[in-house]
């Protein structure tokens, strides 16, 4: 099955940066209904405006291994970024996995977003995947009207 | 003797009355459908019933004096009629909802409307206050749960609940301090959707009226399955869908008993369920009509009609002897694999067929793309029934279930699939 890359198995395993940590200006809680999956995810920022840093995403994540994969793909390609660039990869990542099968995703952007691709061919797994990117949205917005 | 499930060649049969069962998934698999607890599918017959009530005697029922209307009014109490006698009932007995969640929502609005004198009910039976009590039962259906919490929130009542066991069976052991005098609603299901724990409605529906409460039951999940007659359950009221028996979406049934039907306030009202209008009241049509508002789902009361003499002609016993040889075989498959675990009763002779199991280490929504991926067909997640999964300490689970066309085969073909989620997910334990 090309849904199950070893990219995808590996980060749903071994998440990168899972647990929540101190500290943090943005904090929100996801759930898909379908099946209850959970995620808590918090934002840490340094700076303000255009200078803003994601310095930390800290997360539980509880479901399947989609969206733990997902989760641990955006600690990864986000935490240490700017915020504009983290928003620029979630509407990539977004724009992939809304697509049904036509953005393949772009490596440069997305890291291993990409091996998330197959998930976009799924529709009723897409929610898994943009799971913890909703919170990640929802916890910046948080995060930043904190920090302003 | 007891009845006999279907041969080889009865459910070749059988099966070919589905045009679906035909098709092919996910890249050439030959559809295996083990989610018939979900909806069933529908023989030819159903469709050409709907089909030919379109073309031949579409009308708003209830209303005009023409031809058509005549004829499509009488389609549709014919359709009432059938259905009725599937389950033991009267025709006057059958009220026709959208679906069996709207059958509840019906009977919870009645509570709520009786409360407060509307509705146009007698006496005060359906009325809820502060002090009054509805009792639940952990194992149901959101539908049959929220209209209950919903109605308490709304009256001032107090929602209790039965709890379920580790095996997935109903915990009677504090029954009598939860159903007690307060109690005016006692609303348990049959057969549970995610374990297919068969309840026993005979015992709690006689512990309800001793308590002066009402028993109304859940049937989604037996009325398509087994042999069930109204007169034997001892419950006052009963809700079911059409789309699981074979029959066509959008229609749904509320049975209960004519006197009580007769007492109980409206829930939806406007058209065809008034007696006389004044710009200041209006005064209601008799059972069943009071609880029809609108124009009927004439064509899909049809289609379910057919459906029940579809059952008929195999025979229920038939269906529920074959289902039950099904889930054995199944039940059987699970026990030999130890990576696999059942939620719910073990024992044969308390479940109907539908069986949920958990997967060492792997989600239920991988497990069930695993399944999909060879073109086998299981329900994965709460099932509607997220308390039940918290109760049992597992976020959901992954469910098959069956119809009388599911055959032994398919159940083969779940296992096997199975066999493959360790491997995908590099869960399996060293030998």
């Amino acid at each position: 099955m090309d849904l199950y890359q070893e990219l995808i198995l590996d980060h749903s395993k071994n998440p990168v940066n899972h647990g929540l940590r101190e500290p943090f200006e943005g904090e929100s809680h996801q759930v898909n209904p379908t099946c209850g999956d959970e995620v808590t995810l918090r934002v840490h920022l340094s700076g303000t405006g255009a200078d803003a840093v994601v310095e930390d995403v800290s997360y539980d994540s509880m479901g399947c291994s989609i969206s733990v994969a997902s989760a641990s793909i955006l600690a990864e390609e986000v935490t240490g970024g700017s915020v504009e660039h983290a928003r620029a990869t979630y509407e990539a990542m977004r724009s992939m996995l809304t697509s049904k099968g036509e953005d393949p995703g772009d490596e440069d952007v997305i890291g291993d977003g990409v091996a998330l691709a197959g998930v976009a061919k799924y529709p009723a797994r897409v929610k898994c995947a943009l799971l913890s990117w909703a919170a990640f949205t929802d916890a910046l917005y948080k995060a930043e009207g904190a920090t302003q | 003797m007891s009845a006999a499930p279907f041969t080889d060649e009865e459910l070749a049969r059988l099966r070919a009355d589905f045009p679906i069962l035909s098709r092919t998934v996910r890249g050439g698999h030959p559809l295996v459908y083990l989610d018939s607890g979900a909806t069933s599918h529908k023989p030819t017959v159903v469709l050409d019933a709907e089909r030919h009530f379109y073309e031949h005697t579409n009308a708003a029922v209830h209303r005009g004096a023409h031809q058509l209307s005549e004829e499509g009014t009488d389609a549709y109490e014919s359709a009432r009629a059938t259905i009725a006698r599937f389950i033991g009932a009267q025709p006057t007995e059958v009220v026709f909802t959208r679906n069996a969640t709207e059958a509840l929502n019906l009977v919870a609005y009645a509570f709520t409307n009786g409360t407060h004198g509307g509705g146009g009910g007698r006496g005060d039976r359906f009325s809820l206050r502060p002090g009054d009590e509805v009792l639940v039962t952990e194992m149901e259906h959101h539908a049959n749960l929220i209209p209950w919490q919903e109605a308490c929130r709304r009256t001032g009542a107090t929602l209790r609940w039965v709890p379920v066991t580790a095996d997935g069976k109903l915990d009677l052991t504090d029954l009598d301090s939860l159903l007690t005098e307060r109690t005016k609603v006692f609303a348990f299901t049959h057969v549970s959707n995610v374990l297919g724990t068969l309840n026993p409605v005979r015992e709690l529906a006689e512990k309800a009226h001793a308590v002066g409460a009402l028993a109304v039951l859940d049937a989604c999940q037996s009325v398509p399955h087994l042999p069930v007659d109204v007169t034997e359950l001892g419950v006052d009221l009963l809700a079911y869908s059409g789309h699981k028996m074979f029959g066509p979406l959008g229609v749904g049934v509320l049975w209960g008993r004519a006197e009580l039907l007769d007492e109980m306030p409206v829930f939806l009202t406007g058209g065809s369920m008034i007696e006389t209008v004044t710009m200041e009241s209006a005064t209601y049509a008799p059972v069943p009509q009071k609880f029809e508002a609108g124009v009927p789902v004439a064509a899909q009361a049809v289609g379910l009609a057919a459906a029940c003499d579809y059952l008929t002609a195999l025979g229920m016993d038939r269906v529920h002897a074959h289902e039950q040889a099904v889930t054995e075989r199944l039940l059987r498959g699970l026990a030999e694999r130890p990576f696999v675990h059942v939620l719910g009763p073990a024992d044969l002779r308390d479940r109907g067929g539908a069986v949920a199991f958990a997967v060492d280490g792997v989600h239920p929504h991988d497990v069930g793309q695993v399944l999909d991926d060879r073109g086998v067909e299981v329900r994965v997640g709460h099932h509607c029934a997220w308390p039940l999964h918290r109760a049992l300490r597992v976020p959901s689970s992954t469910r098959a279930s069956f119809a009388a066309y599911t055959t032994p085969g398919e159940v083969d073909a779940l296992l096997e699939a199975l066999d493959r989620v360790p491997a995908v997910f590099g869960t399996e334990v060293p030998a």
